[in-house]
């Protein structure tokens, strides 16, 4: 085969590529095959608050930050990831503690098994930043990306609000 | 479950896409922002041999007018055209863009995926039916366009060859006083559309319609065009009496067929006649 630009375009299917991310600030190398998920790929680094729900873009569990934007990281192949700045929940926390996205999810028991929560949290974060003006309305539309199975939804909304709400005022 | 096995290639201009994806064969796929081609190759109900990679490649993510006409590139992203200062007779496309999936989905989904995977319930393919978009392929072999109306064949199927990259879509000048609208009915946010319209036209100086479109989606296997109602509209003053009778033209010319386990066919073509109803009623109103 011949490529115009590089001399090897190609990756083989079972052939590992570098892949340079930055997550949460700090520059991070994963070897990957082509078919691996950016999800996958977190996850054997070690990001494990990266949880896999349905695996097909579905139930938005694995919803990360893409250059602070929420995007489903089993919607996207690791080497697409090339590059570019990731965010999960471990970015969230402040020095001593939950940060005041968590901590509202805490004070309106927005969670019960806890599996979807980092999704849900870096789906809200993302709107907390590009929308903060956001109402209610809105929240339970951008919330219906994602799905949870224990609350219902209602206390996510809830607690969206309050951490929207607290965030105007000057966290 | 995961992916099966590929090989992949990350373009970095068009001219090294369209030479890859000739390389790569009758297999191959290309990715732009994933969103409908990730989730079939984890159900492995697509399983290509080769993957080009086109996220990267440049000028092919810029929305502008010319002479006129609109032009959108590929790798323009939902949440984009979303955003974007369209109104008049491009409002159709950026209402359209807004109900597509959810969130996330916005910010990675590309236009030319959306229309290339020719979902029948895909919104901007809806757009381009009734806009009489134009399809811009692009292979080794040059450079070609195809009308809207003749590149969805079918469901997940549309006129571009293998090797072909969709590189643009041309939405044609339209005659002045052109506006347009686009509705649909979901059973909750981002959901797929039971039932889609996109409809336009020009609207005269004493109130009558003119060049009406009326485009349907999610009731057959390609975005259909109610002409029959289009041409019943056309010169008629969209009062409340001419609007139901295009509203029941569409709903009575659409192919919804027995419809599937989510609606069921006679439920669609209700839904046909409220969203085409809904839509003329919004382009009477002064712009």
């Amino acid at each position: 085969m011949t490529g115009s630009g590089s001399p090897h375009p190609w990756l083989g299917p079972d052939e590992a590529a570098p892949v340079a991310l930055t997550v949460n600030g700090t520059a991070l190398e994963v070897r990957v095959p082509p078919r691996r998920t950016l999800a996958d790929a977190l996850r054997d680094a070690g990001c494990t608050s990266v949880r896999l729900g349905c695996e097909h873009g579905v139930c938005g569990t694995c919803t990360i930050l893409l250059d602070g934007s929420a995007v489903r990281s089993c919607l996207m192949l690791a080497v697409q990831g090339q590059g570019h700045h990731i965010e999960t929940v471990e970015s969230l926390a402040g020095g001593d503690g939950l940060g005041p996205l968590q901590q509202a999810f805490d004070d309106n028991d927005a969670l019960q098994c806890g599996f979807c929560t980092p999704g849900f949290l870096m789906l809200i974060e993302s709107l907390m930043r590009s929308e903060p003006g956001a109402g209610e309305e809105r929240v339970r539309e951008v919330v219906s990306s994602n799905l949870c199975r224990c609350t219902g939804g209602g206390p996510v909304v809830a607690a969206a609000q309050q951490a929207l709400a607290s965030n105007r005022d000057g966290r | 479950m995961k992916p099966a096995p590929f090989a992949y290639a990350a373009a970095g201009t068009l001219d090294e896409a369209v030479e890859l994806l000739g390389e790569a064969g009758e297999d191959a796929k290309l990715l732009a922002g994933g969103q409908s081609l990730l989730p079939l190759l984890s159900f492995r109900l697509a399983r290509p041999s080769h993957i080009v990679d086109i996220g990267a490649v440049e000028d092919l993510d810029s929305i502008h007018e010319d002479h006129g006409q609109l032009r959108v590139g590929a790798l323009v992203r939902h949440a984009t055209l979303e955003q974007a200062d369209l109104h008049g007779p491009w409002r159709a496309l950026k209402e359209a863009a807004s109900l597509i999936g959810h969130l996330p989905i916005r910010v990675r989904g590309t236009l030319g995926g959306s229309l290339a995977h020719a979902d029948p319930a895909g919104e901007l393919g809806v757009v381009a039916a009734a806009l009489d978009a134009e399809i811009v392929l692009r292979s080794v072999r040059g450079l070609r366009t195809v009308p809207a109306g003749a590149f969805f064949l079918a469901p997940l199927m549309t006129a571009a060859d293998a090797d072909e990259v969709l590189v643009e879509a041309r939405f044609p000048a339209p005659g002045d006083g052109f506006r347009s609208v686009f509705e649909e009915f979901s059973p909750r946010a981002g959901d797929f559309a039971y039932a889609s319209v996109a409809a336009g036209c020009r609207m005269a100086d004493d109130g009558s319609a003119h060049d009406v479109r009326l485009a349907l989606g999610s009731v057959g296997p390609t975005p259909l065009r109610a002409r029959e109602a289009e041409e019943a509209l056309s010169g008629s003053m969209l009062d409340d009496a001419a609007i139901v009778e295009g509203a029941r033209l569409a709903a009575a010319g659409c192919d919804p067929a027995a419809g599937d386990w989510h609606a069921g066919g006679e439920y669609r073509r209700a839904l046909v006649a409220n969203l085409v109803e809904r839509a003329l009623r919004r382009l009477r109103q002064p712009a």
